[in-house]
């Protein structure tokens, strides 16, 4: 197991490598001039030899990248050109409220989706398994901005129940907060509910169809019994995966519901970043992303393994 | 002359089979009629596509702002914008954007993808290990992000967007063939062909690739649905497709600010959108069962 989860790091280590240098490479893919394309033409000299200075052009290549890594690591992500903040201040505003919303997507999500897609295989061919796998085909294809836009209208334009926009932390005014809440989050759940309700499913059916369980009907354990401790086991071993890849791109994947209902989160950041083309702040904002991306894969791998001995270390 | 007669009869003859297989094929596709109707209604858009000149009631450019933010009535079957466009051509030419970044990126990412996951198979060793280095770190960062970043330096537009759309989908073509070159490398007729002489660029497109061929298929079929909503996501985000381009994702963001006045602006295009996505899913998941028939029946 040691060895293992040694081998992993290590290999994450190469792959946050290779992505620190694309992501570091982004600043010279750039037409033109660098630093005209961050701050427009319109600029004074003094601020664009600030900025030359700043971004390290007067470097060579590698030195530049090697300092930007050394910065990086140290907790320093530039000065943002927008915002005319560290790029890790900014990010420290937003992070907090995307984690918020993404933890609670995630843990409404597992349970629900785990439920469903038991339900469903278990009453396979049935009614309520059409209603479900019907709902769960359906809510993957929606995009998640049409369902936020959808909400908009439907909940807050002509029911008038929640407020349209807008973000308070829970202690600085519970109502309001929970009711700010309920759309953006309807909206980052519904289609982890559905993709987890169908990977639950295909691989329940699969197990169901296996001979130990045939056995242990043939006991005469009770269905419950079969079904959520004999089964259960091991056909949630896929769903693992599924977890671990929405947790890893949750962080980075709220942006359409964000936008809609004006959240001040990492999406919204990374889109404005990119509209005002503040390349130390999309550098940041990517980076981290990807960074928790990778940390969220190596503890999935090490779940992996932990769970399914099958599983080669 | 009897040599010439056999050669001819065994081409007829796997002509026939072939034929014979296409038709199952189809046979076992179109038996559920969830899958006939996507495919009815997938058919249907993509003529939309290509006949929106003769179908758009209106040029979807044409700005007459005395008529803007009209809701539904029989002059503008879903109403016009804010710039007073009608939104139903819009529409129907917003479809011809989906569709081709669509199918473009998908080929795209397949296609390089494919080659790098047959080369990184194939040959192992240092080759393996840098492809397989090279592919997880495109998968580390999610596709959305990846793209938006690329679109923040590259710019959007048709060609553009499905180039960048390819890059950040092409990983899982690398990893899906990797596996299957290594299982299929060992096999006793590669082996044969091997020792036949043959260089390693024929054995891997012509003994190694038809063989692999089968579940790259299902996964590009699949994966169009997921390219049509990056792309939406991306135009919705005013990354991808620029003005005035109807693109059905930026329908909806341009659409969002004046729900009240018209909400057909903005919900009709977001209504194709998981449309398309719905029938392409749905005839995916039956090619899938119709190819691979272990997975039939199974979501």
């Amino acid at each position: 197991m040691g060895r293992f989860i040694l081998k992993r790091i290590g290999q994450t280590i190469i792959v946050l490598f290779i992505v620190s240098v694309f992501i570091f490479l982004l600043v010279s893919f750039l037409p033109g001039d660098p630093v005209y394309a961050m701050l427009g033409g319109e600029i004074t000299q003094e601020t664009y030899d600030r900025w030359y200075y700043e971004l390290g052009l007067d470097k060579p290549l590698v030195l530049r990248y090697l300092s930007w890594v050394a910065n990086a690591i140290r907790g320093n992500l530039g000065t943002s050109a927008s915002q005319h903040k560290a790029v890790v201040d900014v990010l420290a505003e937003r992070v907090p409220i995307t984690i918020y919303f993404s933890l609670l997507s995630f843990f409404i999500s597992i349970p629900i989706g785990i439920l469903f897609g038991i339900i469903s295989a278990v009453n396979r061919g049935k009614k309520i398994d059409s209603i479900l796998t019907t709902f769960a085909n359906v809510c993957c294809c929606l995009p998640q901005f049409f369902l936020s836009v959808l909400f908009l209208y439907l909940f807050s334009m002509q029911l008038h129940w929640l407020p349209s926009f807008g973000f308070v932390w829970p202690w600085e005014d519970l109502k309001q907060s929970l009711l700010q809440t309920i759309m953006p989050l309807l909206c980052l759940t519904i289609g982890g509910i559905a993709s987890i309700c169908r990977q639950t499913r295909s691989s329940m059916l699969e197990v169901i169809g296996q001979d130990y369980i045939r056995t242990a009907r043939s006991k005469g354990l009770a269905q419950n019994r079969i079904v959520f401790i004999h089964a259960m086991k091991n056909a949630l071993i896929p769903v693992i995966t599924l977890m671990g890849l929405r947790l890893g791109g949750l962080i980075g994947g709220s942006m359409f519901v964000e936008s809609v209902f004006n959240i001040p989160g990492m999406g919204t950041l990374l889109v404005m970043a990119i509209n005002a083309q503040d390349i130390p702040l999309i550098q940041g904002c990517v980076l981290l992303i990807a960074v928790v991306a990778c940390v969220v894969n190596i503890i999935t791998d090490i779940v992996y393994a932990a769970v399914d001995p099958r599983i080669k270390m | 002359m009897e040599k010439q007669n056999t050669v001819v009869q065994e081409r007829k003859e796997t002509d026939r089979s072939r034929r014979e297989k296409a038709v199952k094929f189809f046979r076992v596709l179109f038996k559920r009629k969830l899958v006939l109707v996507s495919a009815i209604g997938l058919v249907l858009i993509v003529l939309m596509a290509i006949f929106a000149p003769f179908l758009a009631p209106y040029d979807p450019n044409v700005q007459s702002l005395m008529d803007a933010l009209k809701p539904p009535c029989a002059q503008y079957l879903l109403g016009t914008d804010n710039f007073g466009r009608d939104v139903l051509s819009r529409i129907i030419y917003g479809a011809r954007v989906s569709l081709i970044v669509g199918v473009l990126a998908v080929g795209i990412a397949c296609a390089i993808g494919t080659f790098f996951g047959m080369v990184a198979g194939f040959f192992g060793g240092i080759v393996d290990d840098v492809i397989n280095r090279i592919s997880e770190a495109i998968r580390s960062i999610p596709q959305i992000v990846l793209a938006m970043a690329l679109c923040a330096v590259f710019g959007g537009g048709i060609l553009n967007l499905s180039i960048i759309l390819g890059i950040s989908n092409m990983a899982v073509y690398i990893r899906m063939m990797r596996g299957q070159v290594l299982s299929i490398k060992e096999t006793d007729y590669v082996m044969a062909a091997k020792l036949q002489g043959n260089k390693s660029m024929r054995l891997m497109f012509k003994h190694i690739l038809p063989n692999c061929i089968s579940p790259i298929i299902v996964q590009m079929t699949l994966q169009v649905g997921q390219t049509i909503l990056s792309e939406a996501g991306l135009s919705f985000l005013g990354l991808g497709i620029s003005a005035p381009t109807a693109s059905w994702g930026s329908i909806v963001s341009d659409g969002r600010v004046y729900l009240l006045q018209n909400p057909f602006f903005s919900l009709a295009p977001g209504v194709c959108i998981a449309l398309l996505v719905i029938f392409l899913n749905t005839v995916g998941d039956g090619v899938r069962d119709a190819l691979d028939p272990r997975m039939r029946g199974r979501l």
